[in-house]
């Protein structure tokens, strides 16, 4: 099923070549000859490490995306973003505070917010950037660890962001307090460190570690099975070395 | 791209078999799993490690004769990529634990040996967070769940895993610090997933026999990788970061201590010399050696380089003979190709069809069945998909969960998958996806102990690039556990090291010049060098005119 290939212009920072229209742009910057040192890691769309700004010919507007996902058009103008250089409000995060007057203080721009929503509209993970950078204005740090989520940190929001906003460090901040502060522990994983520590499965460890093949096949096939579909409140028949 | 017209007419074929496929799924019918004969005649005939070709025995060295995947022996089996002689050992920079790779071990062990007291530098490839740990999707083991789980069955998992070969002081040190691991990541504020009252979700994986695979969504790998490297940015005067540059050798003293690399800098094309009274190894995987060619779920710089650097100062390499292969790899639209489809998709009941639509495998064989039984639909029996670029793959019918589970499970249990494929025009909650197994982990790799040491004073090794801990073959959620687990391990063992072990002495690149020798000897290696550091997918037909003699002014 080999389909004969077409081959559309595209200028990668500035100068055209002949490359085919299956292509993303970071495997169309390769057919051209590029080999790539920056602005490529996962090549899958979620390390953030290949951001690009481009122009398509009849358009005044520039777009920006993940060269990895973006796929070659004809005609476009592109130039490569690898880095951007972002803002961090450093800080540790146990000693900082859950709450409006932390990013006040270490990212004060967010709140020279002006509402523009350029931000939105250059997430290449469609996530609701302006939503997000609202919701800390309000101090409404859950939403804003919701929506930003998805994030994978390319930066572009900044590079297209009017009030000069870090966006991706100020999200993190937010998923980190939400993760950290406001969601409560878990108390049953609390406990289990609790119990490895005192040492109460040293022995039974110690035994597995002893045991030959055999006896490991035999405890293994011995197993008793959490069935898929019951709920997390099912316990096993023996209470053996739990 | 969106299906071509050829691949929605054969769309329609697995739509037409798709009601009965679910109704007999309901009423629990499933296609019966292979009898272990069964499995071990398709393994044997298509698996890719089992085929003839597959290994060759390293010619030099400390695991001289010892047969694994000849790629890597290649890599092995090469010069350095600089002469020994003419390197500069006068330090640029000086530190007393330096992490070679920011990935999820390497930025562990930072966090820790700055914790433990010491000033470090981390020097990676890429940037932090270009790795192999950024891309895990399904989660990370722990037991955590008193009432029906502990380390003891979460070490027998292990173990059954990896062929009961594992090397059990690691298997007990992975299993005993999971819940602790655990609950720091969960204290740096992962957001995993919960109920409201914090509760941690779990769900099996391959080869659990408890639940006890913690998730954040279905970008686990993702939240703990960002999570540590934000960590680790915070503290800028104890954990500095040189990125876009790779460590190419080790570097000794004459105290036969490990005691720095030499590095390169990927933007001026110079090599320099990084002193250290302890050096971590945490480089990763090695996907992009592109193992019997296949494609990789692996990052771009998964080279398995410190597999070359540490066996070049004598660290011996273990359970490097298997490979694994994940059975779902994206086989079309190519923009994706090679990446990973979670095991979670016919966890939750999405059946492997062929060009007939026709069930051939039952979707939950283990990997390395699952992954022959699709090589020999396609290789021996023709039963493939053709994609327009001339690969092959196989349905998985994701569509058939929602029928199963309700409308919109594909979209909110899938999310970043769903999302990424409607890029390319592909709604994976109503048409199936292409798949075919794809090269994903590296099970062995530098020999260590449970402290995370390697045979050779001062240097360390965690992660992918470690081997041992999983035996021949390592259980999904298991690895992110490893990383972080053994990350800790070595920050703190290296930490130490400094304070209590670390001799100075004069540095040197003897056992450089001492492997050339060798290899010389032995007639091996022509003109290869190595660490690989990054794949070469530059076009031959550029390649072919770029013929410049030598270096003359600024243009090469
Ligand atoms: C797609 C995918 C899905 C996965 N899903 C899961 C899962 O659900 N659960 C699970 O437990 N595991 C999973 N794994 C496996 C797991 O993610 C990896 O094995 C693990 O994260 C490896 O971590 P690491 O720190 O050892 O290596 P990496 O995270 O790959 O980091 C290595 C780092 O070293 C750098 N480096 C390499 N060479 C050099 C050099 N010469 N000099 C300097 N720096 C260098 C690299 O650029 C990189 O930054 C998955 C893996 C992949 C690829
Ligand atoms: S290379 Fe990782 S997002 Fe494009």
């Amino acid at each position: 099923m080999e389909t004969k290939v077409n081959l559309i212009p595209i200028h990668v920072m500035g100068k055209q070549y002949m490359v085919p229209d299956t292509l993303t742009v970071m495997k169309a910057m390769e057919y051209a000859g590029y080999q790539l040192t920056r602005g490529c890691g996962c090549r899958g769309g979620i390390c953030g490490a290949c951001g690009i700004a481009f122009r398509l010919p009849d358009s005044y507007k520039i777009e920006v995306g993940l060269a990895c996902q973006a796929m070659a058009q004809p005609g476009m103008y592109l130039a490569v973003l690898p880095f951007f250089p972002n803002k961090r409000g450093i800080h540790d995060l146990n000693k900082v505070k859950a709450a409006v007057d932390t990013f006040k203080a270490l990212y004060p721009e967010v709140f020279k917010c002006v509402s523009c929503n350029t931000c939105t509209k250059s997430c290449p993970m469609s996530i609701e950037v302006m939503d997000y950078i609202n919701a800390v204005i309000r101090g409404d740090i859950v939403q804003a660890a919701e929506l930003s989520f998805d994030c994978v940190m390319c930066g572009l929001c900044t590079s297209r962001c009017p009030a000069e906003i870090s966006h991706a460090n100020v999200a993190i901040l937010a998923r980190r307090l939400y993760g950290s502060q406001i969601t409560p522990r878990a108390e049953h994983l609390a406990k289990q460190v609790e119990q490895v520590k005192a040492g109460k499965f040293n022995e039974g460890l110690d035994q597995l570690k002893k045991a030959d093949v055999n006896k490991l096949k035999e405890l293994y096939k011995a197993r008793e099975a959490e069935p898929d579909n019951t709920p997390d409140e099912w316990a096993p028949k023996s209470n053996d070395y739990l | 791209m969106p299906y071509t017209p050829e691949l929605k007419q054969l769309i329609k074929k697995v739509e037409a078999t798709r009601p009965e496929r679910v109704r007999r799924k309901k009423e629990g019918k499933e296609m019966p799993a292979m009898s272990l004969e069964e499995r071990q005649a398709v393994l044997d005939a298509f698996h890719p490690d089992c085929k003839k070709t597959s290994k060759r025995s390293i010619g030099v060295g400390v695991n001289k004769g010892y047969a694994i995947s000849p790629e890597i022996v290649d890599q092995l089996e090469s010069k350095s990529r600089v002469n020994p002689d003419q390197v500069d050992l006068n330090p640029r920079f000086t530190t007393d634990v330096l992490v070679v790779g920011g990935g999820g071990a390497g930025v562990a062990a930072a966090i820790m040996a700055k914790e433990h007291g010491a000033k470090v530098l981390i020097l990676t490839k890429l940037r932090v967070g270009d790795a192999n740990t950024m891309m895990a999707e399904g989660g990370i083991q722990s037991s955590s769940k008193l009432h029906k789980d502990s380390p003891y069955y979460h070490y027998l998992d292990v173990l059954g895993g990896g062929h009961f070969k594992n090397v059990p002081e690691l298997a007990e040190a992975l299993v005993g610090d999971a819940p602790e691991t655990l609950a720091w990541l969960e204290s740096l504020g992962c957001m995993f997933t919960k109920d409201p009252d914090g509760r941690l979700l779990t769900i099996h994986g391959g080869g659990t026999c408890r639940k006890r695979m913690h998730y954040a969504a279905d970008i686990t790998g993702a939240e703990i990788m960002r999570t540590l490297r934000d960590e680790a940015l915070n503290f800028p005067e104890d954990i500095k970061v040189i990125d876009f540059t790779s460590a190419v050798e080790l570097v000794l003293n004459d105290q036969g201590q490990c005691a720095g690399v030499v590095a390169y800098n990927h933007e001026t094309e110079e090599y320099f010399t990084i002193k250290a009274k302890a050096v971590i190894m945490a480089t990763g995987g090695s996907g992009r050696l592109h193992i019997q060619n296949f494609m990789t779920t692996n990052h771009y710089g998964a080279t398995g380089d410190g597999l070359v650097m540490g066996y070049r100062a004598g660290v011996e390499l273990n359970f490097l003979h298997t490979v694994q292969f994940h059975p779902t790899g994206v086989s079309y639209p190519d923009q994706i190709e090679g990446l990973l489809l979670t095991e979670k998709f016919r966890g939750m009941g999405a059946n492997i069809l062929n060009i007939d639509a026709e069930q051939f495998v039952f979707e939950r064989e283990p990997r390395d069945v699952e992954a022959a039984a699709f090589i020999r639909e396609c290789e021996e029996r023709k039963k493939g998909i053709a994609t327009p670029s001339g690969k092959v793959g196989v349905w998985l019918d994701s569509p058939m969960i929602d029928d199963l589970k309700g409308k919109g499970t594909v979209e909110k249990e899938f999310v970043g998958k769903w999302k990424l494929y409607m890029r390319h025009d592909i709604d994976i909650s109503k048409e199936p996806m292409l798949t075919y197994p794809t090269l994903h982990y590296q099970n062995g790799g530098l020999k260590i102990n449970a402290r995370s040491e390697t045979s050779l004073p001062g240097l360390y090794a965690a992660g992918e690039v470690a081997g041992g801990i999983h035996g021949e073959n390592r259980l999904m959620g298991n690895s992110l556990l490893d990383v972080c687990v053994f990350g800790r391990r070595a920050g703190r063992s290296a930490a130490e090291f400094v304070k209590s072990g670390a001799k100075d002495g004069k540095l040197g690149l003897e056992h450089v010049k001492k492997y050339h020798q060798e290899l010389e000897a032995a007639g091996i290696g022509g003109g290869r060098v190595s660490p690989m550091l990054l794949p070469d997918y530059g076009n031959p037909d550029v390649r072919k005119n770029q013929i410049t003699t030598c270096y003359l002014g600024t243009i090469r």
